[in-house]
């Protein structure tokens, strides 16, 4: 399949009071046409940030401070931020569905003004047609009885609804790239299925890509072909979903994967939590970010900066000194 | 799939729709005093408009020999001191009274959003320069600022609305980008950039709808300090030149004779007093109508 995007090298930073934080720092990934991949971290390890920087949507403090984001043979960066070319990829090329849907809409204007204002605006639309587009989106997420709901207020839909109209009016314009930030954490867990389960759906028939961001590693096992760990501003772990949930190398991934339950294991055992915090990102040293956190830790570790990600087996990467091959499973 | 979509069906029920307006309108004439408002108010409008018709006499026509009269069957409110009649006096001033308020407040609100809505928008340098000249024109007490500019431009209708107006836009922009800088750090603004959508079309689209209601309170509690403010300006005598009708300088005429004919200032005061209270009511209305906080039914 031929690549779509391809971050090299990305590093956003945050110029605060008390120092430089690089949120996202020296992160390169890549995504083919018509593939999910999964984003997976934890709270302000720069997911969020990372997928923010390629829709060059980062606000002062923040700066964007290196590396290129390649789509479709062109750098983004160097459009101006809200430049026309940028605002021409917004929506229409690249989509962005946020974590929060209870407030992702606006409350004073009804469904469909806020579904066919972009219709309007990117594929030049009348507003009739638009009107007719935007109850067919409806439909097709789930949304019954989508022409009287249409001219309803976000207020008089549910969490689940209102993510499901975010999801229409994210693939409204047929995008390349459908960026989803934490789609489903603010669902319960029998609507967040249902999501996920539609969400792979369209993506597919529309043949885009998708991107999901999450903390979860339940949520990307099913449906990403391939999954990046990030951690402190850093990919750890890259590979497939299979190299990562089977043959996980990095003691990050490793220990994240032990704190969830599984199925499928003898009974008793222990969930292992990951010990202490993520670190404070202003001003951090040059060795590992996961260090004080590691139980893998040679005397390597602390004389050498972070290592760059290293193949261990074809397309599984890791940053990591450590020999982890024969961790116990 | 079958499945879930069945469940979705069944939990999607649309909930019982109140319509907005209807609700509106339900808090809007809950109180009697509101409704008291509203009807002074249409009495302003029916006169200012119909004044040529309803006006007994000619409110600018001299004749002396008819000067000084008490209330009587021919002149209600009697007449001043250069024959005319009160009460026409005061029906064709409740235009002033209506031109003055609804074109300050027009201009001012245009103006004084614009400016606001940017600075809060856009930030930075821009937002400096335009919140300072506000502030300092915020410095003098509106109605100090009107009568300077009152008093350098001269009186007359016209300058009158430009003094009141320029006194009233650092209110209105004072508020308007406080509202701004609230409502651009909402999530939808986030995913109406991701969407595309360029800065006017945050602003207007977006950031405006939402800063409206209270937009909309402040301006209507304003209107009745614009006529109170035109009335004082007419009071001292820079606002509407004679022989212009205005109840400020009805009352500045009268106030003369308050012993012996204290009706020629009475009657107009009373006037001033009605509007500013019917303003402030309606006002006070649509504040209880339009925030859902102090709706209380919710």
């Amino acid at each position: 399949m031929t690549e779509l995007l391809r971050v090299n090298n990305l590093v956003t930073q945050f110029k605060t009071e008390s120092g430089l934080v690089k949120a996202v720092n020296d992160v390169s990934y890549y995504i083919d046409e018509q593939e999910i991949i999964g984003l997976v971290g934890e709270s302000g390890c720069g997911k969020s940030v990372s997928q923010l920087s390629i829709m060059q949507l980062i606000n002062a403090p923040g700066e964007i401070a290196g590396g290129e984001v390649i789509f479709e043979g062109q750098n983004l960066l160097k459009y101006q931020q809200h430049g026309a070319e940028m605002r021409s990829i917004r929506g229409a090329r690249i989509a962005m569905i946020f974590q929060e849907p209870m407030t992702s809409l606006n409350p004073v204007l009804t469904i469909g003004q806020q579904l066919t204002e972009m219709l309007v605006l990117h594929l030049k639309m009348s507003s009739d047609a638009a009107h007719k587009k935007a109850i067919e989106l409806m439909g097709m997420v789930g949304i019954p009885a989508a022409e009287k709901r249409i001219d309803d207020y976000p207020h008089n839909f549910s969490g689940g609804m209102r993510q499901r109209v975010m999801i229409a009016m994210g693939l409204s314009c047929n995008p390349r790239i459908l960026i989803a930030d934490e789609p489903t954490t603010a669902l319960d867990v029998t609507t967040q299925a249902q999501l996920l389960e539609m969400m792979k759906d369209i993506v597919q028939r529309f043949r885009a890509s998708l991107v999901i961001v999450t903390h979860n590693l339940g949520v990307v096992a099913r449906y990403a072909k391939r999954i990046y760990i990030m951690y402190a501003g850093r990919i750890v772990e890259s590979g497939t979903t299979k190299d990562i949930f089977g043959t996980p190398r990095h003691p990050y991934t490793m220990g994240l994967l032990k704190c969830i339950p599984r199925l499928d294991e003898e009974e008793g055992r222990k969930l292992v939590p990951i010990e202490g915090l993520p670190p404070n990102l202003i001003n951090m040293p040059p060795t590992c970010a996961f260090l004080p956190r590691c139980s893998w830790k040679i005397e390597k570790c602390y004389k050498e900066p972070w290592p760059e990600l290293t193949p261990v087996n074809g397309n599984h990467f890791i940053r990591c000194y450590a020999d982890t091959k024969e961790a116990k499973r | 799939m079958a499945e879930v979509n069945t469940a979705i069906q069944e939990f999607s029920e649309a909930p019982p729709r109140v319509s907005e307006w209807k609700r509106f309108w339900r808090v809007f004439l809950q109180r009697k005093i509101v409704i008291f408002g509203l009807v002074v108010l249409g009495l302003l409008v029916f006169t200012a408009a119909f004044a040529d018709l309803i006006a007994p006499y000619d409110p600018y026509l001299n004749k002396l020999e008819d000067s000084l009269q008490g209330p009587s069957s021919s002149h209600w409110l009697g007449t001043d001191i250069q024959g005319r009649d009160t009460l026409s006096r005061l029906i064709y001033g409740s235009r002033t009274v209506l031109q003055v308020g609804f074109i300050t407040v027009s201009v001012a609100a245009i103006i004084g959003f614009a400016l606001g809505l940017i600075a809060g928008f856009v930030g930075g340098i821009t937002a400096a320069v335009i919140m300072r000249i506000m502030d300092a024109l915020m410095g003098f007490p509106m109605l100090i600022l009107a009568m300077m500019l009152a008093a350098i431009l001269g009186g007359g209708i016209q300058n009158v609305i430009i003094a009141l107006t320029v006194a009233t836009i650092p209110g209105y922009a004072r508020v308007m980008n406080g509202l701004a800088l609230t409502i651009k750090q909402n999530d939808y603004v986030l995913a109406e950039r991701s969407m595309g959508a360029g800065n006017w079309r945050i602003m207007l689209n977006h950031i405006l709808p939402n800063a409206l209601p209270p937009m909309i309170v402040l301006v209507t509690l304003q209107l009745g300090g614009l006529v109170m403010a035109e009335a004082a300006l007419s009071f001292i005598g820079i606002g509407i030149e004679p022989p212009g009708a205005a109840w400020g300088a009805m009352v500045n005429d009268g106030y003369r004779y308050l012993r012996s004919f204290p009706i020629l200032s009475i009657a107009p005061g009373v006037a001033i007093m009605l509007v500013v209270f019917a303003f402030n009511m309606v006002g006070d209305g649509l504040r209880d109508a339009l925030d859902p906080r102090l709706r209380g039914i919710l």
